[in-house]
């Protein structure tokens, strides 16, 4: 596990790509804040939310379709809010008898509901294009300029660093034991599920040991080069006079979108 | 930085002492003694291969030249300077450590980040750390890696970023715990290209005999946390009785 699908368009060339990443993590949250924001039932509003991001993502030469299949998956979270229909006051649609009650439809839940959807998989999909354009370590520098506290930056770019070590640690565990895991013929082989838990679990342990020993000696290696409680980082560079435009113009868009679609 | 030994102590020629280490004692917390009573001296520039059975303490001792373990007795000198709590930053300046896992030792995202980590803590200006940054890739042949990220880079490369992330920090001596292990020949052939160019004393725990016959002149042999024999490599590795009473090979 090295790559993943959005590593694939990372290192391309496009304006999308070249734009710092101060203002790209910016104006995604400004972006999902908007969004946020809307009073449901905005169709409008949603649509040129909608229309903005895909010039974007066209911008970033992004395949559109991969964007828009990926982000369905972040959408079974958004189901959580189907109460809403039934919990909504409006005028009632339709009613599902349940034996012990009775659940009735709403017009005004069922618009709030398709509402969280829409906003929630346009988010997934500005985020996607977020990471898609943007190197995690150029993120991790973002929120460092943003003024993340240095201690919450630290623990993302030593997640990032060893969450892939620790991958292949676990599947070089997984494949050791998928090597012994014989069978004679004629003999049942595989143990009982409680044997098995067993092993698993004493793997877990194996795996979180190892991890704990591995960050002592990843601490030895940075007071070897003398760490001293402080992460030193260079200071960033300034953002070009285009990215500070881009940036004013882009959420003054979303804050206009936002404003307008309450008066709509 | 340099101690002269009185030319009537020594028979050979008066030189600069890049390490000095005085009867050092080891106990682990638990109270099993990991050294004892080891007398270490390592000229400027000089090249030395710490060899022994796993479990001889070559790595508990390198890690007490820049002060990560402390000697329960004895003294360690870096230069002119013996290691204390008072000297103990600077002295981490001069030894540069590198361990055995580049994945211990390369824990930033970057290659950049982590070349820069050690100038940065020092608190040089900014466009120096860049500037050794950029020298020290070039050392170890990785210039254009910067923004490469440690986990696409094969276990060689991985080495060789390590090295230069103490390079980085132009430190007088090198520490290293075993260079040349889980290497392709290629990637051995670099290293030991690399090691033979670099100007640094150091002081490099192995069991590769080859890498000792090509890059080392002088060879220390641990065994049980003593030292068993300290000479020349040529002589040493031609002792077949003295390789086989250690369980070492020949090259």
């Amino acid at each position: 596990m090295t790559t993943s699908f959005l590593d694939r368009y990372i290192d391309r060339q496009s304006p999308v790509h070249g734009l710092d990443g101060r203002v790209k993590l910016l104006l995604t949250l400004g972006y999902i804040l908007a969004l946020a924001l809307l009073p449901p039932g905005n169709w409008l509003a949603y649509a040129a939310c909608a229309g903005l991001l895909w010039w974007a993502i066209s911008r970033a030469q992004l395949p559109l379709r991969t964007i828009l299949a990926r982000s369905i998956v972040a959408l079974p979270f958004a189901l959580v809010a189907v109460s809403v229909v039934f919990t909504r006051p409006g005028l009632p649609l339709f009613s599902l008898p349940l034996g012990f009650a009775t659940l009735t439809a709403t017009d005004a839940g069922l618009i709030l509901f398709a509402s969280i959807l829409l906003k929630s998989w346009l988010s997934v999909q500005a985020a996607l294009l977020l990471t898609a354009t943007t190197h995690f370590f150029d993120l991790l520098a973002a929120l460092r300029a943003l003024h993340l506290p240095p201690i919450l930056v630290a623990i993302l770019s030593f997640a990032y660093r060893y969450m892939f070590v620790l991958v292949e640690e676990a599947q070089r565990l997984l494949r050791a034991r998928d090597c012994r895991s014989a069978t004679l013929p004629g003999q049942r082989s595989g143990g009982s599920i409680a044997w098995r838990a067993a092993v698993v679990g004493r793997m877990v342990g194996t795996l979180f040991l190892r991890s704990y020993e591995r960050s002592e000696r990843i601490y030895v290696a940075m007071l070897s080069r003398g760490y001293n409680g402080n992460m030193h980082t260079l200071t960033p560079r300034r953002l070009t006079p285009t990215e500070q435009g881009l940036l004013v113009v882009g959420l003054a868009l979303l804050t206009g979108i936002t404003t307008l679609s309450f008066f709509m | 930085m340099s101690l002269l030994l009185e030319p009537e102590l020594t028979t050979i020629a008066p030189v600069a002492l890049a390490v000095h280490v005085r009867n050092l004692c080891y106990r682990y917390p638990d109270g099993t003694e990991a050294l004892h009573d080891i007398s270490l001296q390592i000229g400027e520039g000089e090249k030395v291969a710490l060899v022994g059975p796993n479990g001889a303490g070559k790595s508990t001792l390198l890690l007490h030249l820049n002060g990560v373990l402390r000697c329960t007795s004895g003294s360690v000198q870096i230069g002119s300077t013996t290691l204390s709590d008072a000297t103990i930053r600077t002295i981490r300046a001069q030894v540069g450590m590198v361990f055995q896992d580049p994945d211990d030792q390369l824990f930033s995202p970057t290659v950049f980040d982590d070349v820069a980590f050690g100038p940065l803590h020092m608190g040089l200006p900014e466009a120096e750390v860049r500037q050794r940054v950029a020298w020290a890739l070039e050392q170890v042949d990785m210039a254009g890696f910067e923004r490469r990220m440690p986990h696409h880079l094969s276990v060689g490369q991985r080495k060789r970023i390590a090295v230069a992330t103490v390079l980085s920090m132009h430190p007088a001596i090198l520490a290293l715990d075993e260079p040349s292990a889980g290497l392709d020949p290629r990637a051995r052939r670099g290293l030991v290209e690399l090691l033979n160019r670099l100007p640094q004393a150091m002081l490099v725990s192995t069991h590769d005999m080859r890498l000792v016959q090509e890059v080392f002149p002088r060879m220390v042999i641990l065994a049980q946390g003593r030292i068993a024999a300290d000479g020349p490599s040529r002589e040493l590795l031609a002792d077949g009785a003295l390789l086989e009473q250690y369980g070492l090979e020949r090259p």
